[in-house]
């Protein structure tokens, strides 16, 4: 599963993308990749606004998720 | 001179005359005149929009100098506004160039976004984006809106036809702390040159009526890559049934959503009549002097009985420096879970000179 960060998410992580190995638990949802990603960056958790996507398209927490998925994740920003 | 003037592109096969034509008939309103807002403003200018509103409440600094590239040295400590106006007219002197040299408010808002077609939201802080998209709604506008982070820029044309709003992205403002402004994080200086021209080019599509634009779709661009990605976004109905803007944007992006800064509760309480303000503090306290709007229920009495207090409406809580408001809040925040309560931030001392009744 691949996942690429923009904006704060970017920073907070320190790259503009990951991929979750087949070895790690695979989540199932994306309220669970959420999960899994606050509890190995706990910063990320402070971040209360954030877009998903997946495969390009707008996505809920309760989305399904597939190992083959491509994910964004999007958190607002507001320079100018 | 006029056809000659915009030949090259109105020799384009998909733009023409016609969508020529329409661009001097448009009125489109830039909020902010900084990184995004100008390069909008000086292609909008040059390709020929009839009439052009901007609005902003800012002077030139040196250090706006590396992205905001229509302001010279000379122009430091200028209003933004009246060194755009003279610049952009000598540009073209044959557009309406209309300012307005203040900041959007919920008092504005409204009043000068009806006057357009299509507004831009070249703004660089989230109480405004919320504002804009709000009003945008009400007023049925549709708005090209642009915002930057670090390397990166986002672009989308919001509330376009059924398309959806920025609040479909995202529903509710973050807190103030969670995300840097650009005076905190930075900009690489041709950035904003980059995404104000996607804008420009957005808003031109908008009104020529050519192309796709970037309605149900959220475009970031990544500099650093030279990478776009492109987003598909659902249109949620009730984001389109904004019917009247909210009591405040500034407390949307405070400390956290459950306070207030005294600037804009003292804003409230001059539009406002009707507001059920708490003062926790001791009976002494009050006695002394309290804001004539406020009823009395000390933090004590509030832990053994707070029947008197109206939990259907907003309830505001004020003490002497905000800590004890804080306190109320949390206390009856799980007494009352579905309940809005704000409190005060920096209490009575922020309102030293405020009218306070002895």
């Amino acid at each position: 599963m691949k996942i690429l960060l923009f904006g704060i998410a970017k920073d907070i992580i320190g790259t503009s993308s990951l991929l979750l190995k087949e070895a790690e638990k695979n989540p199932k949802t994306v309220g669970e990749l959420k999960k899994l990603i606050s509890n190995k960056y706990p910063k990320f958790k402070t971040l209360s606004s954030i877009a998903i996507a997946v495969n390009s398209c707008y996505a809920e927490d309760k989305t399904k998720l597939q190992s083959s998925d491509e994910i964004a994740i999007i958190p607002p920003v507001s320079g100018g | 001179m006029e056809s000659e003037r915009y030949i090259r592109q109105t020799i384009l096969k998909d733009f023409g005359l016609k969508s020529q034509k329409k661009l001097t008939k448009a009125r489109v309103l830039v909020i902010g005149v900084g990184g995004l807002g100008i390069p909008v403003l000086q292609y909008l200018n040059a390709m020929g929009v009839g009439t052009i509103g901007l609005i902003d409440n800012d002077v030139v600094s040196l250090n706006n100098l590396h992205r905001q590239v229509l302001f010279s040295e000379k122009d430091i400590n200028k209003t933004k506004i009246s060194v755009a106006i003279k610049k952009l007219k000598k540009q073209n002197s044959t557009s309406k160039l209309i300012g307005y040299k203040l900041y959007l408010s919920k008092k504005n808002a409204l009043s000068i976004i009806e006057k357009y077609d299509l507004i831009v939201d070249a703004s660089d802080n989230f109480p405004t984006r919320y504002l804009v998209n709000d009003a945008c709604v009400i007023l049925g506008k549709p708005f090209v809106y642009g915002a930057l982070h670090s390397f990166e820029g986002y672009v989308s044309v919001f509330n376009h036809k059924d398309g959806p709003t920025y609040r479909c992205l995202f529903p509710n403002p973050p807190k103030s702390e969670e995300i840097p402004n650009c005076n905190e994080q930075g900009v690489l200086g041709v950035i904003p040159g980059i995404i104000g021209n996607i804008q420009a080019l957005e808003v031109v599509k908008v009104i020529a009526g050519i192309g796709s634009p970037l309605s149900g779709e959220l475009l970031i661009f990544n500099g650093l890559e030279q990478e776009y990605h492109k987003f598909k976004i659902n249109s949620l109905s009730k984001n389109k049934k904004i019917e009247e803007l909210k009591d405040t944007y500034e407390l949307e992006c405070s400390f956290d959503n459950s306070s207030i800064s005294s600037d804009a509760f003292k804003e409230l309480l001059n539009s406002s009549t009707e507001i059920q303000l708490v003062d926790v503090r001791t009976t002494e306290e009050y006695n002394d002097y309290h804001l004539k709007q406020a009823t009395h229920l000390p933090l004590k009495s509030i832990y053994l009985n707070h029947n008197s207090l109206d939990f259907e409406k907003t309830i505001y809580f004020i003490c002497q420096s905000g800590v004890r408001s804080l306190e109320a809040l949390r206390f009856l925040k799980k007494e009352q879970p579905e309940a809005t309560l704000i409190s005060i931030n920096g209490g009575l001392n922020e309102f030293r000179n405020y009218d306070a009744k002895h």
